[in-house]
């Protein structure tokens, strides 16, 4: 026995290193025919590692203080040795957590990923979109810029029409009757402590509710059902390490080539990822000529200027923004089709995949406008879309003509 | 009901009991921690104090001009109406929500068709009562892009709000009511005081 293997021994005795090693990653089988969209995933790991490490270094300069935050910010980007690089990564990374997370979340819906027996990596990875927004938005506010102050002015507002106690919870959260230090200063608290730490622990549960059940694959069927009558193994399976660690590094080189290529060459990506007016100091006084969210949110933004007020209220807005959301934990349940992988799926469900697609995007899109009367009804009607789909789910999915399932994975 | 453990008569039902209990005496004391966590996110003794009435100069205010104050924290217009403004002011009642003020948004004393003490200055709050916004002053009657009809009145850029030049809330805009008039009295005909209603001492809070 080598003295390493004697070490790994001593270690084991008292923690389960090498137990945890193969469950998670030398044992742990994946089906073998992942595809374009299974990189995601890690690199969604691979964002969070970034964000976390960026942020750590940012807070040794930023100050969380409404009179020296914006100057804080500048310091860092111009005194600071490579203080530039460090928050470039930071900005660049919050836009690439949100596109590898939107990557992730369309491939669950291609092949049906969050079906039984995984709704619950499901619900978790809803969860882990919510805090991930959450933290986008609190982080948003931190640069102390026109478009910081003014979203965060709208978002906290948002709260001010919920019924009764909306004027009391926006001055809570506010700390203040207005965005003030008071709001920065605590949203510097969650953006650095609390939300990382919920952001961690939900990743960890989404992983380990994962390696439970198992990967889903490009097919939707369980390599479960299939396994070698010796060894016990899936047929469909393969090591998740080597295979599909040298995978995901081929993923990884590909995505930090692009990464690179926008922090080094358009690190404002033309004012999708750090908009123009938020190189303007926060000016309560004077709300910007044109207000809009970072690109992540105008989905959710167009769906809530597309409801008008009702009653005197513009909590009907609100509420439909907020259903949009909710309305994704249920999808384990609203969908009742035979088979779980677009491959297989009828016509009927790939149209409303398109429409849905289609709604998303121009939702987003929408969202980057000014409100016009013709962009409201085109908001309108694809709020509509949005929600029949989700809606309509369990009606067109058991009335669609599915193709049937192989017994084993295809390439 | 009791039941057999390793040998050892067991009485469930205690059992369940002490676990209820303990776990509702563990869930008030985590409650009661909570309290001051969470008030602790309520405004301060120092944010409630800044709160302070703000006394303006609105003598170099001429005719037409809109001056921004700042009132604990959130800007405060002044407006001096022109005699043409307060006439056109007058004519468009029905494509307003709430023409009459009756939503509770300003103090009895601007509850009146131009929603003010005097009818040529308008005092506002300067903050859309959609999401919060500050709207910007467009006075020119008619302009190209608010539509041949336009009286003059307040533009919200974020959610596209209009507003009257009374800052009463059009129909068919995301803002549900009326702009907010704040308390203010006229020390003199040059000094305007924000903050406080007339005639008494009484701070608004």
């Amino acid at each position: 026995m080598s003295a390493l293997q004697k070490m790994m021994g001593w270690v084991d005795d008292r923690f389960p290193l090498t137990a945890t090693y193969k469950a998670h990653l030398s044992e742990y089988y994946a089906p073998k025919n992942f595809n374009f969209w299974y990189f995601f995933g890690s690199l969604a790991l691979l964002v969070l590692v970034i964000q976390i490490v960026t942020g750590i270094f940012l807070t040794m300069n930023y100050k969380p203080d409404s009179e020296l935050a914006f100057t804080s910010v500048e310091y860092i980007m111009r005194d600071v040795e490579w203080g530039w690089l460090i928050r470039y990564m930071h900005s660049t990374g919050a836009s690439m957590f949100f596109v590898v997370v939107y990557l992730h979340m369309f491939r669950g819906l291609m092949y049906g990923s969050y079906r039984k027996p995984r709704e619950l990596i499901w619900i978790f990875g809803v969860l882990i979109y919510l805090a991930l927004m959450a933290e986008a938005f609190l982080g948003y506010l931190l640069p102390w810029g026109q478009m910081s102050f003014w979203g965060a002015q709208v978002i906290v507002n948002l709260f001010a029409a919920v019924p009764f106690i909306g004027e009391d919870l926006s001055v809570w959260i506010r700390g203040d009757y207005v965005i003030s230090d008071a709001t920065l200063n605590r949203f510097f608290a969650f953006h650095v402590i609390a939300l990382p730490l919920v952001l961690i622990a939900l990743v960890a549960v989404h992983l380990v509710a994962l390696h439970e059940v198992g990967s889903n694959n490009p097919d939707g069927i369980e390599i479960k059902k299939k396994k070698d009558p010796v060894t016990h193994l899936p047929l469909d399976g393969i090591p998740f390490h080597p295979y599909y660690t040298v995978k995901d590094i081929v993923g990884v080189i590909v995505f930090l080539m692009v990464f690179t290529a926008i922090l080094f060459f358009a690190p404002e990506m033309g004012g999708y990822f750090i908009e123009a007016n938020n190189f303007v100091p926060a000016d309560p006084l004077k709300t910007p000529a044109h207000i809009a969210p970072l690109w992540y949110f105008t989905p959710f933004y167009a769906i809530l200027r597309a409801v008008p007020p009702l009653f005197g209220s513009q909590f009907p807005g609100v509420v439909a923004m907020g259903l949009s959301i909710v309305v994704m934990f249920f999808l384990p349940w609203l969908d009742r089709g035979k088979v779980k992988s677009i491959r297989y799926r009828g016509p009927i469900y790939k149209t409303m995949l398109a429409l849905f697609i289609v709604s998303f995007i121009g939702l987003g899109y929408l969202g980057l406008l000014p409100s016009t009367p013709v962009a409201t009804i085109f908001a309108q009607v694809f709020s509509v879309i949005y929600f029949l789909f989700f809606l309509l789910m369990p009606w067109y999915t058991s009335i669609d003509k599915t193709k049937p399932e192989p017994e084993r994975v295809t390439g | 009901m009791s039941q057999e453990v390793d040998g050892q008569k067991v009485d469930a039902r205690k059992r369940k009991f002490l676990i209820a209990a303990t776990s509702a005496v563990g869930g008030v004391a985590v409650a009661g921690v909570a309290v001051p966590l969470v008030m602790s996110m309520m405004p301060s003794a120092r944010a409630k104090a800044a709160g302070a009435p703000v006394e303006v100069d609105i003598s170099k205010v001429e005719p037409g001009m809109l001056l921004t104050v700042e009132w604990r924290g959130k800007p405060v217009w002044v407006v001096n109406r022109t005699p043409e403004m307060l006439a056109l002011m007058a004519k468009h009642d029905d494509q307003l929500t709430d023409p009459k003020s009756e939503q509770p948004q300003q103090p009895d004393y601007c509850k009146n068709a131009t929603r003010s003490i005097k009818p040529e200055y308008l005092v506002a709050v300067g903050i859309c009562t959609h999401l919060g916004c500050s709207p910007t002053y467009r006075k020119e009657v008619g302009a190209a892009d608010m539509g041949a009809d336009w009286p003059g009145g307040f533009f919200c850029p974020c959610h596209g709000s209009r507003f009257d030049l009374a800052a009463r809330v059009f129909k068919n805009v995301p803002a549900p009511i009326n702009l907010v008039i704040p308390p203010h009295q006229y020390l003199s005909d040059a000094r305007l005081l924000i903050g406080v209603d007339p005639a008494t001492d009484h701070l608004q809070g």
